[in-house]
Protein backbone atom coordinates (compact mmCIF):
# COMPACT_ATOMS: atom_id res chain seq x y z
CA UNK A 1 0.00 0.00 0.00
CA UNK A 2 0.81 3.14 -0.95
CA UNK A 3 1.83 5.86 1.70
CA UNK A 4 -0.55 8.26 0.73
CA UNK A 5 -3.16 5.53 1.05
CA UNK A 6 -2.18 4.77 4.44
CA UNK A 7 -2.19 8.14 5.01
CA UNK A 8 -5.25 8.74 3.74
CA UNK A 9 -6.95 5.58 5.69
CA UNK A 10 -5.78 7.46 9.02
CA UNK A 11 -7.58 10.60 8.33
CA UNK A 12 -10.57 8.31 7.58
CA UNK A 13 -10.97 7.08 10.44
CA UNK A 14 -9.72 9.96 13.00
CA UNK A 15 -12.68 12.19 11.13
CA UNK A 16 -14.99 9.22 11.95
CA UNK A 17 -13.88 8.58 15.39
CA UNK A 18 -14.09 12.88 15.72
CA UNK A 19 -17.73 12.91 14.99
CA UNK A 20 -18.50 9.64 17.89
CA UNK A 21 -16.25 11.51 20.30
CA UNK A 22 -13.90 9.48 20.45
CA UNK A 23 -10.34 10.71 20.55
CA UNK A 24 -8.38 8.65 18.73
CA UNK A 25 -5.09 10.75 18.43
CA UNK A 26 -2.59 8.59 20.23
CA UNK A 27 -3.90 5.60 19.23
CA UNK A 28 -2.87 7.14 15.65
CA UNK A 29 0.07 8.12 16.43
CA UNK A 30 1.33 5.17 17.78
CA UNK A 31 0.54 3.21 14.29
CA UNK A 32 1.85 6.31 12.76
CA UNK A 33 5.27 5.37 14.56
CA UNK A 34 4.98 2.04 13.76
CA UNK A 35 4.82 2.28 9.73
CA UNK A 36 7.22 5.21 9.56
CA UNK A 37 5.21 8.30 8.97
CA UNK A 38 5.02 9.84 12.51
CA UNK A 39 2.42 13.13 12.56
CA UNK A 40 1.47 12.64 9.18
CA UNK A 41 -2.48 12.95 10.07
CA UNK A 42 -1.31 16.12 12.53
CA UNK A 43 0.62 17.72 9.73
CA UNK A 44 -2.89 17.92 7.56
CA UNK A 45 -4.98 18.71 10.67
CA UNK A 46 -2.84 21.78 11.16
CA UNK A 47 -3.33 23.19 7.68
CA UNK A 48 -7.33 22.87 8.28
CA UNK A 49 -7.85 26.55 8.40
CA UNK A 50 -7.78 27.22 4.71
CA UNK A 51 -7.83 30.71 3.33
CA UNK A 52 -9.16 31.62 -0.54
CA UNK A 53 -5.61 30.75 -1.97
CA UNK A 54 -5.34 27.39 -0.53
CA UNK A 55 -8.66 26.44 -2.05
CA UNK A 56 -7.85 27.43 -5.15
CA UNK A 57 -4.21 25.83 -4.89
CA UNK A 58 -6.31 22.69 -3.94
CA UNK A 59 -8.77 23.06 -6.74
CA UNK A 60 -5.84 22.65 -9.28
CA UNK A 61 -4.28 19.83 -7.68
CA UNK A 62 -3.18 17.30 -10.27
CA UNK A 63 -4.58 14.82 -7.99
CA UNK A 64 -7.77 16.16 -7.89
CA UNK A 65 -10.29 14.45 -9.35
CA UNK A 66 -11.30 15.73 -13.20
CA UNK A 67 -15.30 15.82 -14.11
CA UNK A 68 -14.91 12.68 -16.55
CA UNK A 69 -14.16 11.20 -12.81
CA UNK A 70 -16.83 12.91 -11.36
CA UNK A 71 -18.90 11.62 -14.76
CA UNK A 72 -17.63 7.94 -14.73
CA UNK A 73 -17.96 7.48 -10.50
CA UNK A 74 -22.16 9.05 -10.56
CA UNK A 75 -23.19 8.26 -13.97
CA UNK A 76 -23.69 4.78 -15.51
CA UNK A 77 -24.38 3.09 -18.81
CA UNK A 78 -23.05 6.35 -20.06
CA UNK A 79 -22.93 6.93 -24.08
CA UNK A 80 -20.42 9.40 -25.37
CA UNK A 81 -21.47 11.79 -28.22
CA UNK A 82 -18.86 14.14 -30.08
CA UNK A 83 -19.07 16.68 -32.32
CA UNK A 84 -20.73 20.24 -32.64
CA UNK A 85 -22.20 19.42 -36.38
CA UNK A 86 -20.51 22.59 -37.87
CA UNK A 87 -17.12 22.03 -37.95
CA UNK A 88 -15.06 19.43 -35.44
CA UNK A 89 -15.15 17.89 -32.14
CA UNK A 90 -13.69 19.57 -29.23
CA UNK A 91 -12.42 16.86 -26.75
CA UNK A 92 -12.20 19.20 -24.11
CA UNK A 93 -15.91 18.93 -23.43
CA UNK A 94 -16.50 15.30 -22.57
CA UNK A 95 -20.59 14.85 -23.37
CA UNK A 96 -23.14 12.45 -23.80
CA UNK A 97 -26.21 10.71 -22.00
CA UNK A 98 -26.18 8.47 -19.62
CA UNK A 99 -28.05 6.61 -16.27
CA UNK A 100 -27.87 9.12 -12.86
CA UNK A 101 -29.85 6.45 -10.66
CA UNK A 102 -32.29 5.25 -13.00
CA UNK A 103 -33.04 8.52 -15.09
CA UNK A 104 -31.58 8.94 -18.12
CA UNK A 105 -29.68 12.28 -18.08
CA UNK A 106 -27.17 14.24 -20.34
CA UNK A 107 -23.68 14.80 -18.98
CA UNK A 108 -21.61 17.89 -20.34
CA UNK A 109 -18.21 18.17 -18.66
CA UNK A 110 -14.73 19.50 -19.25
CA UNK A 111 -11.82 17.47 -19.59
CA UNK A 112 -8.48 18.37 -18.34
CA UNK A 113 -6.30 15.45 -17.91
CA UNK A 114 -4.26 13.53 -15.18
CA UNK A 115 -0.65 14.22 -16.73
CA UNK A 116 1.19 16.88 -19.06
CA UNK A 117 0.49 14.20 -22.20
CA UNK A 118 -3.56 14.17 -21.12
CA UNK A 119 -3.63 18.14 -20.59
CA UNK A 120 -2.34 18.59 -24.01
CA UNK A 121 -4.77 16.47 -25.59
CA UNK A 122 -7.70 18.48 -23.63
CA UNK A 123 -6.13 21.68 -24.10
CA UNK A 124 -5.67 22.02 -20.00
CA UNK A 125 -9.13 22.05 -19.61
CA UNK A 126 -10.07 25.49 -22.11
CA UNK A 127 -12.80 24.93 -24.64
CA UNK A 128 -13.05 25.85 -28.15
CA UNK A 129 -16.16 27.34 -29.35
CA UNK A 130 -16.16 24.29 -30.61
CA UNK A 131 -16.61 22.94 -27.58
CA UNK A 132 -19.36 25.51 -26.41
CA UNK A 133 -21.53 24.62 -29.71
CA UNK A 134 -21.03 20.88 -28.80
CA UNK A 135 -22.58 21.54 -25.51
CA UNK A 136 -25.72 23.83 -26.82
CA UNK A 137 -26.46 20.85 -28.99
CA UNK A 138 -26.55 18.55 -26.08
CA UNK A 139 -28.74 20.60 -23.90
CA UNK A 140 -31.79 21.00 -26.92
CA UNK A 141 -30.98 17.30 -27.62
CA UNK A 142 -31.91 16.90 -23.80
CA UNK A 143 -34.89 19.19 -23.83
CA UNK A 144 -36.36 17.52 -26.74
CA UNK A 145 -36.20 14.26 -25.33
CA UNK A 146 -37.24 15.85 -21.85
CA UNK A 147 -34.20 14.75 -19.87
CA UNK A 148 -32.34 16.62 -17.27
CA UNK A 149 -28.92 18.26 -17.74
CA UNK A 150 -26.01 17.95 -15.59
CA UNK A 151 -22.76 19.86 -16.01
CA UNK A 152 -19.40 19.07 -14.58
CA UNK A 153 -17.06 22.14 -14.53
CA UNK A 154 -13.62 22.69 -14.18
CA UNK A 155 -11.70 25.06 -16.47
CA UNK A 156 -9.44 27.72 -16.35
CA UNK A 157 -11.33 29.62 -18.85
CA UNK A 158 -12.26 29.48 -22.38
CA UNK A 159 -9.08 29.10 -24.72
CA UNK A 160 -7.18 32.04 -25.74
CA UNK A 161 -6.14 31.50 -29.20
CA UNK A 162 -5.97 32.47 -32.33
CA UNK A 163 -8.47 29.89 -33.85
CA UNK A 164 -10.55 30.29 -30.69
CA UNK A 165 -11.12 33.86 -31.82
CA UNK A 166 -11.54 33.50 -35.25
CA UNK A 167 -14.10 30.60 -34.42
CA UNK A 168 -16.01 33.72 -32.13
CA UNK A 169 -15.48 31.83 -28.79
CA UNK A 170 -17.56 35.25 -27.70
CA UNK A 171 -20.16 34.38 -29.54
CA UNK A 172 -20.40 30.54 -28.58
CA UNK A 173 -20.24 31.51 -24.99
CA UNK A 174 -22.77 34.31 -25.54
CA UNK A 175 -24.96 31.94 -27.45
CA UNK A 176 -24.97 29.33 -24.35
CA UNK A 177 -25.75 31.98 -21.99
CA UNK A 178 -28.54 33.23 -24.11
CA UNK A 179 -30.48 29.41 -25.24
CA UNK A 180 -29.78 27.97 -21.39
CA UNK A 181 -31.73 30.57 -19.88
CA UNK A 182 -34.99 29.24 -21.64
CA UNK A 183 -34.14 25.35 -22.14
CA UNK A 184 -37.02 23.57 -21.14
CA UNK A 185 -35.53 20.72 -19.09
CA UNK A 186 -33.88 20.77 -15.67
CA UNK A 187 -30.61 21.94 -15.65
CA UNK A 188 -27.82 21.52 -12.70
CA UNK A 189 -24.15 22.50 -12.60
CA UNK A 190 -21.71 21.16 -10.28
CA UNK A 191 -18.36 23.25 -10.03
CA UNK A 192 -15.74 20.55 -9.12
CA UNK A 193 -12.23 22.33 -9.32
CA UNK A 194 -11.72 25.30 -11.14
CA UNK A 195 -14.58 27.95 -12.30
CA UNK A 196 -12.81 30.18 -14.66
CA UNK A 197 -14.78 33.35 -15.80
CA UNK A 198 -16.76 33.39 -18.99
CA UNK A 199 -15.65 30.00 -19.78
CA UNK A 200 -17.37 28.30 -16.91
CA UNK A 201 -20.18 30.38 -16.64
CA UNK A 202 -21.11 29.47 -20.13
CA UNK A 203 -21.42 25.65 -18.74
CA UNK A 204 -23.33 26.75 -15.15
CA UNK A 205 -26.72 28.30 -16.59
CA UNK A 206 -28.99 25.85 -14.02
CA UNK A 207 -31.32 25.95 -11.95
CA UNK A 208 -28.82 24.77 -8.63
CA UNK A 209 -25.29 25.34 -8.46
CA UNK A 210 -23.41 22.78 -6.61
CA UNK A 211 -19.70 23.29 -5.54
CA UNK A 212 -17.23 21.35 -4.23
CA UNK A 213 -15.77 22.93 -1.22
CA UNK A 214 -12.41 22.89 -2.78
CA UNK A 215 -13.37 24.36 -6.14
CA UNK A 216 -13.75 28.00 -7.00
CA UNK A 217 -16.01 30.34 -9.59
CA UNK A 218 -14.59 33.73 -10.40
CA UNK A 219 -14.70 36.33 -13.23
CA UNK A 220 -11.10 36.76 -13.26
CA UNK A 221 -7.63 34.24 -12.32
CA UNK A 222 -6.47 35.55 -8.85
CA UNK A 223 -3.00 35.57 -11.02
CA UNK A 224 -4.62 37.54 -13.80
CA UNK A 225 -6.73 39.97 -11.15
CA UNK A 226 -3.33 40.54 -9.30
CA UNK A 227 -1.33 41.77 -12.52
CA UNK A 228 -4.17 43.95 -13.49
CA UNK A 229 -4.90 45.63 -10.30
CA UNK A 230 -2.18 45.08 -7.80
CA UNK A 231 0.22 45.55 -11.02
CA UNK A 232 1.77 42.72 -9.09
CA UNK A 233 1.33 38.62 -10.50
CA UNK A 234 2.62 37.21 -7.10
CA UNK A 235 -0.61 39.00 -5.09
CA UNK A 236 -2.27 36.04 -6.31
CA UNK A 237 -3.34 35.14 -2.98
CA UNK A 238 -4.99 38.48 -1.87
CA UNK A 239 -7.38 38.64 -4.90
CA UNK A 240 -7.94 35.58 -4.44
CA UNK A 241 -9.44 36.64 -0.74
CA UNK A 242 -10.74 40.26 -2.35
CA UNK A 243 -12.66 38.45 -5.36
CA UNK A 244 -14.42 36.11 -2.67
CA UNK A 245 -14.22 33.31 -5.03
CA UNK A 246 -14.25 30.56 -2.83
CA UNK A 247 -17.55 28.07 -2.37
CA UNK A 248 -18.00 29.38 0.64
CA UNK A 249 -18.15 32.87 -0.13
CA UNK A 250 -20.51 32.12 -2.54
CA UNK A 251 -22.68 30.59 -0.74
CA UNK A 252 -22.57 33.55 1.25
CA UNK A 253 -23.75 35.89 -1.49
CA UNK A 254 -26.43 33.52 -2.38
CA UNK A 255 -24.59 32.93 -5.68
CA UNK A 256 -24.96 28.90 -5.20
CA UNK A 257 -27.21 26.71 -4.08
CA UNK A 258 -25.12 23.86 -2.37
CA UNK A 259 -21.87 23.74 -0.85
CA UNK A 260 -20.01 19.92 -0.87
CA UNK A 261 -17.88 19.66 1.73
CA UNK A 262 -14.54 17.72 1.64
CA UNK A 263 -13.59 16.16 4.46
CA UNK A 264 -9.69 15.93 3.79
CA UNK A 265 -9.81 17.13 0.00
CA UNK A 266 -11.10 15.30 -2.99
CA UNK A 267 -6.99 14.40 -4.20
CA UNK A 268 -7.09 12.12 -0.99
CA UNK A 269 -10.52 10.85 -0.32
CA UNK A 270 -12.48 11.44 -3.75
CA UNK A 271 -15.02 8.24 -2.61
CA UNK A 272 -16.38 10.61 0.00
CA UNK A 273 -16.83 13.66 -2.02
CA UNK A 274 -18.77 11.64 -4.89
CA UNK A 275 -21.09 10.26 -2.18
CA UNK A 276 -22.01 13.53 -0.87
CA UNK A 277 -22.10 15.15 -4.31
CA UNK A 278 -24.64 12.08 -5.21
CA UNK A 279 -27.19 12.51 -2.43
CA UNK A 280 -27.11 16.62 -3.37
CA UNK A 281 -27.78 15.65 -6.84
CA UNK A 282 -30.39 13.69 -6.33
CA UNK A 283 -32.26 16.18 -4.01
CA UNK A 284 -31.94 18.82 -5.93
CA UNK A 285 -32.90 16.95 -9.42
CA UNK A 286 -36.10 15.22 -7.15
CA UNK A 287 -37.01 19.18 -6.41
CA UNK A 288 -36.44 20.35 -10.31
CA UNK A 289 -37.81 17.69 -11.72
CA UNK A 290 -41.19 18.12 -10.11
CA UNK A 291 -41.63 21.46 -11.73
CA UNK A 292 -43.51 21.96 -15.62
CA UNK A 293 -41.51 23.70 -18.32
CA UNK A 294 -42.63 27.49 -17.52
CA UNK A 295 -41.77 27.05 -13.75
CA UNK A 296 -38.56 26.10 -14.39
CA UNK A 297 -37.88 28.52 -16.60
CA UNK A 298 -39.36 31.50 -14.83
CA UNK A 299 -36.94 30.10 -12.14
CA UNK A 300 -34.01 30.44 -13.88
CA UNK A 301 -34.73 33.48 -14.59
CA UNK A 302 -35.24 35.05 -11.48
CA UNK A 303 -32.21 32.86 -9.99
CA UNK A 304 -30.18 35.26 -12.49
CA UNK A 305 -32.38 38.13 -12.48
CA UNK A 306 -31.75 38.82 -8.55
CA UNK A 307 -27.89 38.78 -8.69
CA UNK A 308 -26.65 42.33 -8.34
CA UNK A 309 -28.10 45.28 -7.18
CA UNK B 1 -7.97 61.14 -24.00
CA UNK B 2 -4.56 62.70 -23.37
CA UNK B 3 -3.31 64.86 -26.44
CA UNK B 4 0.13 63.86 -28.06
CA UNK B 5 1.43 67.14 -28.88
CA UNK B 6 5.15 66.92 -29.80
CA UNK B 7 7.35 69.16 -27.89
CA UNK B 8 8.62 71.31 -30.87
CA UNK B 9 5.12 72.02 -31.86
CA UNK B 10 4.35 73.08 -27.94
CA UNK B 11 7.76 75.44 -27.98
CA UNK B 12 6.78 77.21 -31.48
CA UNK B 13 3.06 77.68 -29.33
CA UNK B 14 5.13 78.72 -25.70
CA UNK B 15 7.82 81.14 -27.10
CA UNK B 16 6.16 82.60 -30.33
CA UNK B 17 1.95 83.30 -29.59
CA UNK B 18 0.95 84.08 -25.80
CA UNK B 19 -1.28 82.21 -24.70
CA UNK B 20 -4.13 84.94 -23.80
CA UNK B 21 -3.46 86.09 -27.28
CA UNK B 22 -4.56 82.65 -29.17
CA UNK B 23 -6.05 80.66 -25.93
CA UNK B 24 -3.97 77.46 -27.38
CA UNK B 25 -4.81 74.50 -24.93
CA UNK B 26 -3.46 71.44 -24.69
CA UNK B 27 -6.75 69.63 -26.18
CA UNK B 28 -6.17 72.55 -29.13
CA UNK B 29 -4.31 69.77 -31.69
CA UNK B 30 -4.36 66.15 -31.59
CA UNK B 31 -2.42 63.80 -33.50
CA UNK B 32 -4.12 60.86 -35.17
CA UNK B 33 -2.59 57.89 -33.75
CA UNK B 34 -3.38 56.49 -37.30
CA UNK B 35 -2.21 58.44 -39.53
CA UNK B 36 0.26 61.18 -37.51
CA UNK B 37 -0.99 64.06 -38.53
CA UNK B 38 -1.78 66.65 -36.46
CA UNK B 39 -5.18 67.58 -36.56
CA UNK B 40 -7.02 70.58 -35.37
CA UNK B 41 -9.67 69.04 -32.46
CA UNK B 42 -12.62 71.78 -33.75
CA UNK B 43 -12.12 69.74 -36.92
CA UNK B 44 -12.04 66.07 -35.48
CA UNK B 45 -15.19 67.23 -33.47
CA UNK B 46 -17.28 68.50 -36.41
CA UNK B 47 -16.39 65.41 -38.17
CA UNK B 48 -18.13 63.02 -35.78
CA UNK B 49 -14.88 62.12 -33.88
CA UNK B 50 -13.48 60.86 -37.50
CA UNK B 51 -9.84 61.31 -38.35
CA UNK B 52 -10.34 64.22 -41.49
CA UNK B 53 -7.00 62.76 -43.51
CA UNK B 54 -7.48 59.01 -42.43
CA UNK B 55 -10.99 58.19 -41.14
CA UNK B 56 -9.58 57.28 -38.09
CA UNK B 57 -12.59 56.58 -35.30
CA UNK B 58 -11.40 58.56 -32.14
CA UNK B 59 -13.29 57.37 -29.00
CA UNK B 60 -16.11 60.01 -28.30
CA UNK B 61 -17.80 60.74 -24.98
CA UNK B 62 -21.45 59.66 -24.20
CA UNK B 63 -22.62 63.34 -25.09
CA UNK B 64 -21.35 63.26 -28.39
CA UNK B 65 -23.00 60.04 -29.06
CA UNK B 66 -26.51 61.46 -27.75
CA UNK B 67 -25.78 64.00 -30.36
CA UNK B 68 -24.58 61.90 -33.21
CA UNK B 69 -27.46 59.42 -32.79
CA UNK B 70 -30.28 61.08 -31.28
CA UNK B 71 -33.02 63.77 -32.02
CA UNK B 72 -32.34 66.28 -29.86
CA UNK B 73 -36.02 66.70 -28.17
CA UNK B 74 -37.64 64.53 -25.50
CA UNK B 75 -34.42 62.31 -24.42
CA UNK B 76 -34.95 60.80 -21.17
CA UNK B 77 -31.97 59.03 -19.17
CA UNK B 78 -33.42 55.82 -17.47
CA UNK B 79 -31.99 54.29 -14.75
CA UNK B 80 -30.00 56.76 -13.21
CA UNK B 81 -31.17 55.71 -9.56
CA UNK B 82 -29.13 52.41 -9.54
CA UNK B 83 -25.31 53.88 -8.74
CA UNK B 84 -22.52 51.44 -7.95
CA UNK B 85 -21.67 49.88 -4.38
CA UNK B 86 -18.86 48.28 -3.47
CA UNK B 87 -20.02 44.78 -2.41
CA UNK B 88 -17.56 42.91 -1.91
CA UNK B 89 -15.57 45.21 -0.08
CA UNK B 90 -12.84 45.41 -2.75
CA UNK B 91 -9.69 46.89 -2.17
CA UNK B 92 -9.05 50.58 -3.33
CA UNK B 93 -12.79 50.33 -5.04
CA UNK B 94 -14.11 52.93 -2.40
CA UNK B 95 -11.35 55.53 -3.84
CA UNK B 96 -11.93 54.64 -7.61
CA UNK B 97 -16.19 55.31 -7.37
CA UNK B 98 -15.39 58.46 -5.13
CA UNK B 99 -12.97 59.97 -8.03
CA UNK B 100 -15.79 59.03 -10.56
CA UNK B 101 -18.77 60.56 -8.11
CA UNK B 102 -16.61 63.65 -8.17
CA UNK B 103 -16.38 63.31 -12.03
CA UNK B 104 -19.80 63.53 -11.99
CA UNK B 105 -20.05 60.23 -14.24
CA UNK B 106 -22.94 58.06 -13.66
CA UNK B 107 -21.99 54.42 -14.18
CA UNK B 108 -20.64 52.46 -17.14
CA UNK B 109 -23.62 53.32 -19.19
CA UNK B 110 -26.51 55.42 -19.69
CA UNK B 111 -30.06 53.83 -21.16
CA UNK B 112 -31.79 56.65 -22.89
CA UNK B 113 -35.10 56.72 -24.42
CA UNK B 114 -35.32 59.11 -27.31
CA UNK B 115 -36.41 59.16 -30.73
CA UNK B 116 -33.77 58.30 -33.76
CA UNK B 117 -35.08 60.18 -37.17
CA UNK B 118 -38.68 60.39 -35.49
CA UNK B 119 -38.43 56.52 -34.47
CA UNK B 120 -38.84 55.66 -30.57
CA UNK B 121 -35.94 53.65 -29.64
CA UNK B 122 -34.00 52.24 -26.27
CA UNK B 123 -30.39 52.80 -26.09
CA UNK B 124 -27.56 52.23 -24.02
CA UNK B 125 -24.09 53.76 -24.37
CA UNK B 126 -21.50 52.88 -22.60
CA UNK B 127 -18.79 54.98 -21.13
CA UNK B 128 -15.30 54.27 -21.62
CA UNK B 129 -14.69 57.29 -18.53
CA UNK B 130 -16.19 54.96 -15.79
CA UNK B 131 -13.57 52.16 -15.42
CA UNK B 132 -12.96 51.27 -18.73
CA UNK B 133 -16.60 50.80 -19.44
CA UNK B 134 -16.72 47.57 -17.32
CA UNK B 135 -19.58 45.83 -16.81
CA UNK B 136 -20.68 45.39 -12.96
CA UNK B 137 -23.91 45.04 -11.15
CA UNK B 138 -25.46 48.35 -12.12
CA UNK B 139 -24.49 47.88 -16.09
CA UNK B 140 -26.16 44.65 -15.43
CA UNK B 141 -29.32 45.59 -13.84
CA UNK B 142 -29.99 48.62 -16.27
CA UNK B 143 -29.00 46.39 -19.23
CA UNK B 144 -31.55 44.23 -18.01
CA UNK B 145 -33.79 46.74 -16.76
CA UNK B 146 -33.51 48.34 -20.88
CA UNK B 147 -34.42 45.06 -22.69
CA UNK B 148 -37.53 44.08 -20.53
CA UNK B 149 -38.94 47.75 -20.47
CA UNK B 150 -38.18 47.26 -24.65
CA UNK B 151 -40.40 43.84 -24.82
CA UNK B 152 -43.10 44.99 -22.23
CA UNK B 153 -43.69 48.48 -24.44
CA UNK B 154 -42.32 46.95 -27.81
CA UNK B 155 -39.28 49.65 -28.42
CA UNK B 156 -36.03 48.90 -30.30
CA UNK B 157 -33.01 48.67 -28.65
CA UNK B 158 -29.66 49.76 -29.76
CA UNK B 159 -26.34 49.61 -27.66
CA UNK B 160 -23.22 51.27 -28.22
CA UNK B 161 -20.79 49.03 -27.14
CA UNK B 162 -16.92 49.39 -25.66
CA UNK B 163 -15.99 47.64 -22.61
CA UNK B 164 -12.93 45.86 -21.08
CA UNK B 165 -15.63 43.47 -20.00
CA UNK B 166 -16.71 42.42 -16.51
CA UNK B 167 -15.73 44.80 -13.80
CA UNK B 168 -13.35 42.81 -11.63
CA UNK B 169 -14.19 44.75 -8.12
CA UNK B 170 -17.37 43.16 -7.89
CA UNK B 171 -16.28 39.63 -8.40
CA UNK B 172 -18.66 36.90 -8.69
CA UNK B 173 -21.57 39.45 -9.04
CA UNK B 174 -19.94 40.90 -12.30
CA UNK B 175 -19.69 37.63 -14.35
CA UNK B 176 -23.60 36.99 -13.27
CA UNK B 177 -24.60 39.93 -15.12
CA UNK B 178 -23.45 37.85 -18.29
CA UNK B 179 -26.17 35.54 -17.49
CA UNK B 180 -28.64 38.42 -16.35
CA UNK B 181 -28.15 40.62 -19.67
CA UNK B 182 -28.12 37.77 -21.90
CA UNK B 183 -31.43 35.75 -20.22
CA UNK B 184 -33.07 39.03 -20.73
CA UNK B 185 -32.39 39.70 -24.44
CA UNK B 186 -33.61 35.97 -25.00
CA UNK B 187 -37.32 37.42 -23.25
CA UNK B 188 -37.04 40.18 -25.64
CA UNK B 189 -35.65 38.31 -28.47
CA UNK B 190 -38.83 36.43 -28.34
CA UNK B 191 -41.10 38.87 -27.84
CA UNK B 192 -39.86 40.21 -31.57
CA UNK B 193 -38.21 43.59 -30.92
CA UNK B 194 -34.88 43.83 -32.83
CA UNK B 195 -32.19 44.66 -31.26
CA UNK B 196 -29.01 46.26 -33.22
CA UNK B 197 -25.55 46.08 -31.50
CA UNK B 198 -22.88 48.58 -32.26
CA UNK B 199 -19.66 47.73 -31.66
CA UNK B 200 -17.15 50.40 -30.97
CA UNK B 201 -13.42 49.73 -29.96
CA UNK B 202 -12.57 48.73 -27.23
CA UNK B 203 -15.39 46.07 -27.19
CA UNK B 204 -14.10 42.54 -24.87
CA UNK B 205 -13.96 40.37 -22.57
CA UNK B 206 -17.33 39.81 -20.87
CA UNK B 207 -19.28 42.10 -22.82
CA UNK B 208 -18.65 40.46 -25.95
CA UNK B 209 -19.09 37.25 -24.66
CA UNK B 210 -23.12 38.16 -23.63
CA UNK B 211 -24.95 40.87 -25.14
CA UNK B 212 -22.71 42.41 -27.55
CA UNK B 213 -22.75 39.27 -29.31
CA UNK B 214 -26.20 38.77 -29.60
CA UNK B 215 -28.08 41.15 -31.28
CA UNK B 216 -29.91 40.64 -34.37
CA UNK B 217 -28.30 42.78 -36.36
CA UNK B 218 -24.28 43.83 -35.31
CA UNK B 219 -22.73 46.35 -36.82
CA UNK B 220 -19.07 47.19 -35.72
CA UNK B 221 -16.47 51.07 -36.24
CA UNK B 222 -14.35 50.56 -38.50
CA UNK B 223 -10.53 48.63 -37.04
CA UNK B 224 -12.28 48.44 -33.39
CA UNK B 225 -10.67 46.02 -31.65
CA UNK B 226 -13.12 43.18 -30.96
CA UNK B 227 -12.39 40.15 -29.15
CA UNK B 228 -12.63 37.95 -26.04
CA UNK B 229 -9.23 37.88 -24.85
CA UNK B 230 -7.15 40.90 -25.51
CA UNK B 231 -4.24 40.38 -28.06
CA UNK B 232 -1.46 40.59 -25.15
CA UNK B 233 -3.12 37.19 -23.25
CA UNK B 234 -3.31 35.24 -26.59
CA UNK B 235 0.41 36.47 -27.49
CA UNK B 236 1.53 35.68 -23.87
CA UNK B 237 -0.47 31.96 -24.35
CA UNK B 238 0.18 31.06 -27.48
CA UNK B 239 3.46 32.74 -27.92
CA UNK B 240 3.02 33.70 -31.87
CA UNK B 241 2.77 37.22 -33.02
CA UNK B 242 -0.64 38.03 -34.01
CA UNK B 243 -1.72 37.89 -37.94
CA UNK B 244 -2.14 42.08 -38.86
CA UNK B 245 -5.82 42.98 -38.77
CA UNK B 246 -6.79 40.31 -35.91
CA UNK B 247 -9.50 40.84 -33.75
CA UNK B 248 -10.62 44.18 -36.13
CA UNK B 249 -13.88 44.77 -37.39
CA UNK B 250 -12.81 43.52 -40.66
CA UNK B 251 -11.65 40.57 -39.02
CA UNK B 252 -14.88 39.49 -37.66
CA UNK B 253 -16.99 40.10 -40.93
CA UNK B 254 -14.79 38.13 -42.80
CA UNK B 255 -15.49 35.05 -39.76
CA UNK B 256 -18.95 35.73 -40.04
CA UNK B 257 -19.40 37.67 -37.08
CA UNK B 258 -20.41 41.18 -37.52
CA UNK B 259 -22.81 42.17 -40.60
CA UNK B 260 -21.43 45.72 -41.65
CA UNK B 261 -19.19 47.93 -41.17
CA UNK B 262 -20.78 51.50 -40.60
CA UNK B 263 -18.75 54.69 -40.43
CA UNK B 264 -20.22 56.68 -37.61
CA UNK B 265 -21.49 59.74 -39.93
CA UNK B 266 -23.50 57.54 -41.59
CA UNK B 267 -24.73 55.39 -38.14
CA UNK B 268 -27.67 57.41 -37.95
CA UNK B 269 -29.08 57.13 -41.10
CA UNK B 270 -28.34 53.44 -41.58
CA UNK B 271 -29.89 52.52 -38.44
CA UNK B 272 -33.35 54.65 -39.47
CA UNK B 273 -33.31 52.32 -42.16
CA UNK B 274 -32.92 49.21 -39.74
CA UNK B 275 -35.24 50.14 -37.92
CA UNK B 276 -38.07 51.28 -40.49
CA UNK B 277 -37.98 48.12 -42.25
CA UNK B 278 -38.55 45.89 -39.26
CA UNK B 279 -41.59 48.17 -39.14
CA UNK B 280 -40.85 50.81 -36.46
CA UNK B 281 -42.30 53.73 -37.15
Amino acid sequence: MKENDLIKKLLIINEKAKKRGINITKEIFNLEKKIGIAGSVKRYNRKKTKDAWDHVKLARKLERPKPQHFIDALITNRIELHGDRYFKDDKTIYGGVGYFDDIPVTFIGTRKGKDLKENQLYNFGMPNPEGYRKSLRLVKQAEKFKRPVLFFVDTPGAYPGIASEEHGISEAIARNLFEFSAIKTPMISIITGEGGSGGAIALSVAEKIIMMENSFLSVISPEGCASILFKDASKAPLSAKSLRLTAEELKKQNVIDDLILEEVGLHIDRKDGFDKLEISIRKNLKEIMSLTSDELIERRYKKYRQIGV
Amino acid sequence: MGSIIPNHIKKIFKFKIKESEINVDEKAFLQCPQCRSMIYQKDIDKNFGICPECEHHFRISNKEWENILLDEENRTKLFEEYKADNILKFPGYNDKLKSLKRKDINEAISIIEAKINGIKVLVGIMNAEYIMASMGAVVGERITLMFEKGAKENLPVIIITRSGGARMQEGIISLMQMVKTSASIKRFSDSGNLYTAVLTNPTTGGVTASFAMLGDIIIAEPEALIGFAGPRVIQQTIKQTLPKGFQRSEFLVEKGFVDLIIKRNNLKSKLTEILKIHNYK
